[in-house]
């Protein structure tokens, strides 16, 4: 009786009692949320346009974040070095169609899966052998990105707010906006959409596929970088960030693989759904649960909905 | 001109459907065989059984265990690491308990617990396929990973956090633990090695491999004729489990002789999917192919630059080698995507019609 008290009663007492607490937990769940949602965004675009499950897109984040602050330390300013990572970022997208997807057109799903790996590792090598292992700190304050805490009374209680979160969360959203926009009211948003939709009925209307894949894997480089910046300037600039990118897959399939709103909403109910489990049940468990509490709610809905919540229905045919 | 088949007649069905039908392959086999069980523990040197073919071996049947599951299967997998750490975990445990019973029966005891395991994470593989199911079996790894960390009874609260690898002796000589030569632990990894080829070998070419190719190739249409897809993709899950559980044990009592959970980490689960899928999915001579050129081919590169003397810093040594391991795995994939095992098998047929192309 003692543990379903615990497990049933005790965690809903605690957050009746501090609600500032639940408030700052909940917070915490959503900066978290939105940045898994970033990540799972740039799976999502090169995902629906080309088929592949980017696994790189983790390493991307890293290499990009690591190219601006590694610019900088060499002398360049920092909004120039902004401007050639994004080239750089160009640059790889355009070497990944050519050189990988090209001559693996066609092939099954988990060819293409493997063949980001073997990019994957490309990229830790390179960003290692360039820029060197240490761990390195965001540019944050060369950005105008804004530093410190907000604390303010709330409900018997401090809730504390970072401004890199807010300015975090904003950008986050800007950013969906403009993707969303991109998406349905410009040329090439309809020309994705309709090779996500078809392959070979974009290509007989005449859509270049090679351009398509430099521009989504390009879209994805920018969203990755953008990750790495605000990721960078919570923590700090290092290999270990990719490990997001395996939080980043429960919130995939929880929003379905090839749905942008199912990225945001998943990495939201993950992200929060993490922290409240973390604070709440975690003790229970003896911490950590972190690692795994996130597949373990993507499980869970996938149970009752195999296709992730927003993605679309398998339908399959003899 | 000497790999012919000319004059060799089949009289019965059953010579036609072995798995060496022509003579040439029985003598190569045999060939590798006595190699591997003669000549490499008399004259191979400590660092090529200890560094060189004891993982390779342990490495090879971590990869058919996954090649079972995912190539003839097609069920995608990365819980392989979670599924090598729980049968480390279960022998460590019974060899505790049961200190008497020699450590290879626990070996191969083991690969039940992680069957059992295993068979718990393929419960959502009925209704989830794919990615969805790649991702689910993650699930599995990171809890798994958890608990060997969390669970302090698991390493037997030892201070460390780590396993460590008890002496245990048969017929008075040592196995396992510090003491055991390299040429013991390679002939028993060797042994265990062939005899589970083997009995892998007599799975998929039986009726139970063509029930799993069946699911592989459309589930649908398996079940129409009359498989049941729940019992075939969980006893893949069971049998895959109980490979990689039985190459995770001898990992850690056979090669490493001591381990921590890192070991387990989510990177082995991608370095074994890396060597299935380089080596060929769906062929058994591809998980040697792919243990061998994945395993050994850093090795390789590391010690090019000392071979030619060129002063290469370790750090950047080591980068490098990321760098060309990555290039390379694109590299192969773009030259022959169904794996080494094809590009053998083709060897194999240019050989047979030589010198006609055809």
């Amino acid at each position: 009786m003692d543990i379903l008290y615990k497990i049933f009663v005790d965690p809903f007492m605690q957050m009746g009692t501090s609600p500032d607490l639940l408030v700052q937990t909940l917070w915490d769940g959503l900066v978290a949320g939105v940045l898994y949602a970033l990540i799972a965004l740039g799976f999502v675009l090169i995902f629906k346009a080309s088929g592949v499950f980017n696994f790189a897109q983790g390493i991307m984040v890293v290499f990009a974040a690591l190219t601006l602050v590694g610019l900088h330390e060499r002398g360049v300013p920092a909004f120039v070095a902004l401007a050639l990572t994004v080239v750089v970022m160009f640059a790889l997208a355009y070497g990944v169609e050519r050189l990988m997807l090209r001559p693996l057109v066609n092939q099954s799903d988990i060819i293409l899966f493997m063949a980001t790996f073997g990019l994957t590792y490309f990229l830790v090598g390179l960003g290692q052998l360039v820029f060197g292992g240490n761990p390195k700190v965001m540019i944050a304050s060369e950005l105008y990105l804004p530093r410190g805490g907000l604390e303010f009374k709330a409900l018997g209680g401090f809730v504390s707010l970072q401004k890199i979160d807010i300015a975090a969360v904003i950008i986050a959203s800007i950013m969906v906006a403009v993707l969303a926009v991109f998406f349905q009211r410009t040329r090439i948003g309809r020309a994705l959409r309709a090779v996500a939709d078809s392959h070979q009925a974009a290509l007989s209307v005449g859509i270049s596929l090679e351009q398509i894949w430099v521009i989504v894997w390009f879209a994805a480089g920018i969203v990755a970088l953008a990750t790495g910046i605000m990721w960078g300037a919570r923590s700090e600039v290092s290999f270990s960030l990719q490990i997001i990118a395996l939080k980043a897959l429960p919130v995939l399939i929880l929003g379905g693989l090839t749905s942008i709103p199912g990225a945001i909403v998943g990495g939201l109910i993950i992200g929060i759904g993490e922290k409240l489990g973390e604070f709440y049940w975690g003790p229970l468990l003896g911490g950590g649960i972190e690692t795994w509490f996130a597949y373990v709610i993507a499980l869970g809905f996938l149970v009752f909905r195999p296709q992730g919540l927003f993605g679309e229905k398998i339908i399959e045919r003899i | 001109m000497l790999y012919r088949e000319a004059g060799q007649y089949k009289t019965n069905y059953a010579a036609d459907m072995a798995v060496f039908p022509i003579l040439q392959d029985r003598i190569g086999i045999a060939v590798i065989l006595l190699i591997a069980y003669v000549a490499f523990p008399l004259l191979g040197s400590n660092f090529l059984l200890n560094s060189v073919l004891i993982p390779f071996l342990i490495f090879a049947l971590a990869a058919i265990g996954l090649n079972l599951l995912t190539g003839y299967t097609g069920l995608l997998s990365l819980g392989t690491g979670g599924f090598m750490g729980v049968g480390a975990y279960a022998c460590l445990k019974l060899t505790t308990f049961f200190p008497h019973v020699n450590i290879i029966v626990w070996i191969i005891a083991s690969g039940f617990f992680s069957a059992a395991v295993g068979v718990l994470f393929g419960l959502p593989s009925l209704r989830i396929k794919g990615f969805y199911l790649a991702v689910a079996t993650l699930a599995a790894q990171f809890f798994l990973e958890w608990c060997f960390i969390r669970i302090p009874w698991l390493y037997n609260n030892s201070v460390s956090g780590a396993i460590e690898v008890p002496l245990r002796t048969m017929f008075g000589i040592p196995i396992t633990g510090p003491t055991a030569t390299s040429v013991t632990r390679y002939l028993i990894v060797l042994s265990i090695v062939v005899a589970m080829t083997w009995v892998a070998s007599n799975l998929v070419h039986g009726r139970i491999g063509r029930m799993w190719m069946s699911v592989r190739d459309m589930d649908l249409a398996a079940e129409l004729i009359g498989i049941r897809l729940l019992r075939a993709k969980l006893l893949a899950f069971a049998v895959s489990s109980f490979y990689c559980g039985v190459a995770g044990a001898m990992m850690v009592f056979l090669w490493y002789g001591g381990a921590e959970a890192e070991v387990f980490a989510i990177d082995q689960s991608f370095l074994v999917l890396f060597m299935v899928i380089i080596g060929g999915l769906g062929t058994l001579i591809g998980s040697f192919f792919g243990a061998a050129l994945i395993y050994i081919l850093p090795i390789a590169l590391r010690a090019v630059p000392a071979a030619f003397g060129l002063p290469i810093h370790p750090a950047a040594a080591e980068q490098l080698t990321f760098v060309i391991v990555g290039a390379l795995i694109i590299v192969f994939l773009v030259l022959e995507p169904n794996g080494l095992a094809r590009l053998w098998q083709i060897g194999k047929q240019k050989l047979r019609v030589w010198p006609f192309p055809y």
